[in-house]
């Protein structure tokens, strides 16, 4: 009897510390996409966070499995305090009450003195969500295989006969039929009235028809790349700061067609209820001002969301070449391009989702 | 020891009363049932919470609308009696903009729009925009709605916006069979162009019915080849069949992206020797096939090793009995071995069957577009679209469908039949 008393004790206190340990103060859980854009987060904001603070950041990688939120939050074990999601997906979590609403006046303001509301970029600032950075989806094509001609446009990604080879593509509706689109021709500021009508949808389904047997489904941003280097693809669309990684950090020879490029956010979310929401918060602010967005600039070229951060960015951290032109938001690199409608999608990401997939399992 | 000790008492008090024996015995009896039972008790609880409960809520999700009655409880009371055949009364537009003006300040609108948006797709924009104006709205209350938005004159979204406050739906058990109610609640085909989701219970249940026949051509002559060697050699392979299954799922399916990819192993080889141009190379992978390379080779030690304890077990005299009564070695094997491996076949295709129908891992990396099964699209709902009620309608008629299998299997072969290892 005694040392059954004595066993569930130590039982007890072994859970008891356990459970502590978890939730100790000065302990964040930051999920973000992984490979070199969470490198970027870590070298930019989570090293100098913790050194400044003293709170140990646990970063862990996702894939934009939001369903995680949404069980954690409903069994009331939320285990995530900071997450990075796209746009469209943060307004479905503040939709669905599964995040919590964060106060913009509470956000740094800019150097010089320019309140964040105004800092930001329009569209930026959402009621449960900060945008840190915009990144956007390019294609990029490995140079040695089309030595003579290469490929500078959209309508070229679809140009089987001048580029013979296979194409990668996202599994998924939102960008992909944008893209389809205005490589058909649809002028970018009318892309989403003519997605909105069954012709317009036939019409990018039709236009991806003509080089469906050809493409090589990707679905995590590590995979463009690695399809590219592995010659399983002649040309890939791609989020353009993994292949700004690749060619500048992996010297591969990988070149980046901007021509039609969807831009889009990422922004961070905190799950209602998180077990360290203030610090979640205070690490919010600190990764979106404007001196920490400039520096996450020189480790992967995502444009920051606030302007005032634009003049600050300077070279590659790690290659000392000039960023500016590689960000998404650099001019010369907007001149056919379009920001992916969030609330287009919140509409229609079924009903688009649904057709998507029926027209991938189609033969 | 307990009954040792009855035997005892029992002589002793045997000459008193026949009865007290039998109520004793009774009481024994019924002492060793509860031991027993308190035995498989942790297990029975595991089960029950682990399994059992979860199923039943997933159950309940998929014929459950969630909040949506309590966000928009004026309108439910309200629209009780409403056909549906025409435009709402002032009185169920009021209730409604009452419901809105409060949902916006709980921040619960959302819920009801992403909601109604399943069946009724854009209208998710419409409930949220009218939402952010419903305080400033003045009676009466229809014409103010269709003001704010011309989406409310059609009765499409009323009609909607009352089946997703119901308590209780059929839509997403619908919806998982490609089916919708259209406006006078007729229950028709959603339009070709969406019809997905019987196509992939087809085409899970070809693919299933494939891999288990291919892992048991392949696993066959293993098994026997496994049963009939020295006990040496037959260790040594025994250990290449495991060596496999011991490995991590997503490491053996990455390496057959390495070998099957058109520039992998495979496609070098087969160039190499001349049996393909270098421009022919072959798409092994991102498809069906890719899906039936790699989940038979998985699931192949699931056939080879209840297959090899039956065969194990059967006498190698009763085919050279057969072959010295003057059978022919085919029909020795035909007639007299076969039959008695029955049992390891059914298990072994039964279990690769049933892994098969719910694999997701590796149709998600290997299966490109044509060759994801419904594992997939109901992680789709559960991970990103956050439709768990359609989720929860799929994964329920997929474990019908295996239950009914199963039944018709145990009709077939008998489960009583099997020999699992």
């Amino acid at each position: 009897m005694k040392s059954r008393l004595r066993g569930s004790l130590l039982a007890t206190a072994i859970g008891t510390l356990l459970s502590t340990g978890a939730l100790a103060e000065g302990e964040l859980t930051v999920v973000s996409w992984g490979g070199a854009y969470t490198k970027s987060q870590v070298e930019a904001h989570h090293k100098s966070f913790s050194a400044e603070t003293g709170v140990t950041i646990r970063s862990e990688d996702y894939d934009g499995n939001i369903g995680v939120i949404r069980s954690q939050v409903e069994s009331g074990k939320v285990t995530w305090d900071l997450v990075d999601t796209e746009l469209a997906e943060a307004l479905l979590l503040c939709d669905e009450g599964l995040t919590e609403v964060i106060d913009h006046a509470q956000l740094p303001a800019a150097p010089d003195g320019t309140p964040a509301t105004e800092d930001f970029l329009p569209g930026t600032l959402h009621e449960c969500a900060v945008a840190s950075v915009i990144w956007t989806n390019i294609y990029a094509y490995d140079r040695t295989r089309f030595p003579n001609d290469q490929p500078t446009t959209a309508e070229d990604f679809f140009d089987l006969e001048k580029f013979p080879g296979k194409r990668g593509l996202r599994k998924i509706a939102k960008a992909t039929l944008e893209f389809a689109l205005i490589a058909d021709g649809v002028e970018p500021d009318q892309v989403y009235e003519v997605l909105a009508t069954k012709d317009g949808q036939d019409r990018a389904f039709a236009k991806l028809d003509t080089i469906k047997d050809d493409i090589i489904w990707w679905e995590t941003g590590a995979q463009p790349p690695q399809l590219l280097a592995d010659g399983e693809v002649v040309m890939s669309t791609a989020w353009n700061g993994r292949i700004f990684n690749a060619q500048v950090v992996e010297n591969k020879p990988f070149e980046i067609v901007w021509d039609g490029q969807i831009w889009d956010l990422d922004l961070w979310v905190i799950p209602k209820g998180a077990p360290n929401k203030d610090l979640a918060l205070e690490f919010l602010k600190y990764a979106t001002s404007t001196e920490q967005l400039a520096e996450q600039a020189r480790w992967i070229s995502y444009g920051p969301a606030r302007k005032s951060s634009n003049p600050l960015i300077t070279t590659h951290a790690e290659s000392g070449i000039q960023m500016a032109s590689h960000m998404p938001t650099a001019p010369e690199n907007l001149t056919r391009a379009r920001q992916t409608d969030a609330a287009f999608w919140a509409d229609h990401v079924v009903e688009l989702t649904e057709r998507f997939n029926t027209w991938l399992a189609a033969q | 020891m307990t009954t040792i000790a009855l035997k005892h008492e029992n002589t002793a008090s045997l000459a008193e009363d026949p009865r007290t024996l039998k109520i004793r015995l009774a009481k024994a009896i019924r002492r060793k049932r509860i031991n027993a039972f308190l035995y498989v008790l942790p297990l029975f609880l595991f089960v029950f919470v682990a399994f059992a409960l979860p199923m039943m809520q997933m159950a309940r999700l998929s014929v459950q609308n969630g909040a949506g009655g309590d966000i928009l409880h004026r309108s439910q009371v309200a629209m009780k009696d409403w056909t549906g055949s025409d435009l709402p009364s002032e009185e169920i537009a009021a209730a409604l903009v009452a419901d809105m003006v409060e949902a916006r300040e709980n921040r619960t609108i959302g819920k009801v729009a992403t909601r109604v948006n399943y069946s009724l797709p854009g209208s998710r924009s419409v409930i949220t925009g009218t939402a952010r104006k419903a305080k400033s709205l003045q009676a009466p209350y229809l014409e103010a709605l269709a003001t704010a938005n011309p989406a409310w004159q059609d009765p499409q979204i009323w009609v909607s916006i009352r089946r997703a406050i119901a308590p209780v739906t059929p839509d997403f058990y619908l919806a998982a069979l490609d089916l919708e109610r259209d406006m006078d609640g007729n229950v028709v085909f959603v339009e070709p162009e969406r019809q997905i989701y019987i196509t992939l219970f087809v085409r899970t249940l070809i693919l299933s019915v494939l891999i288990t026949s291919l892992c048991l051509l392949l696993g066959f002559p293993v098994a026997y080849l496994l049963a009939s060697l020295p006990a040496k050699y037959a260790n040594l392979l025994m250990i290449l069949v495991l060596l496999p299954f011991w490995t991590a799922l997503l490491v053996r399916t990455t390496a057959w992206l390495a070998l099957l990819q058109s520039q992998g192993v495979i496609n070098d080889i087969f160039v190499f020797l001349g049996l393909i141009g270098n421009e022919q190379r072959l798409q092994l992978i991102y498809n069906a096939t890719g899906t039936v390379i790699a989940m038979t080779h998985i699931l192949l030690p699931f056939t080879i090793l209840p297959l090899y304890s039956v065969m194990k077990t059967i006498s190698p005299t009763y085919v050279r009995a057969a072959e010295s009564l003057g059978a022919a070695p085919s029909v020795a094997f035909f007639r007299v071995y076969l039959p008695q491996t029955k049992p390891g076949i059914a298990a072994g295709c039964l279990l690769v069957f049933i892994l098969s129908i719910g694999f997701y891992i590796t149709p998600a990396l290997v299966g490109g577009s044509d060759g994801q099964l419904i594992s997939n699209f109901i992680a789709l709902h559960v991970q990103r679209s956050l439709n768990w009620g359609l989720a929860a309608a799929l994964s329920t008629i997929l474990l019908a469908a295996i239950l009914i299998l199963y039944w018709l299997f145990n009709k077939l072969v008998g489960i009583d039949k099997l020999k699992l290892g």
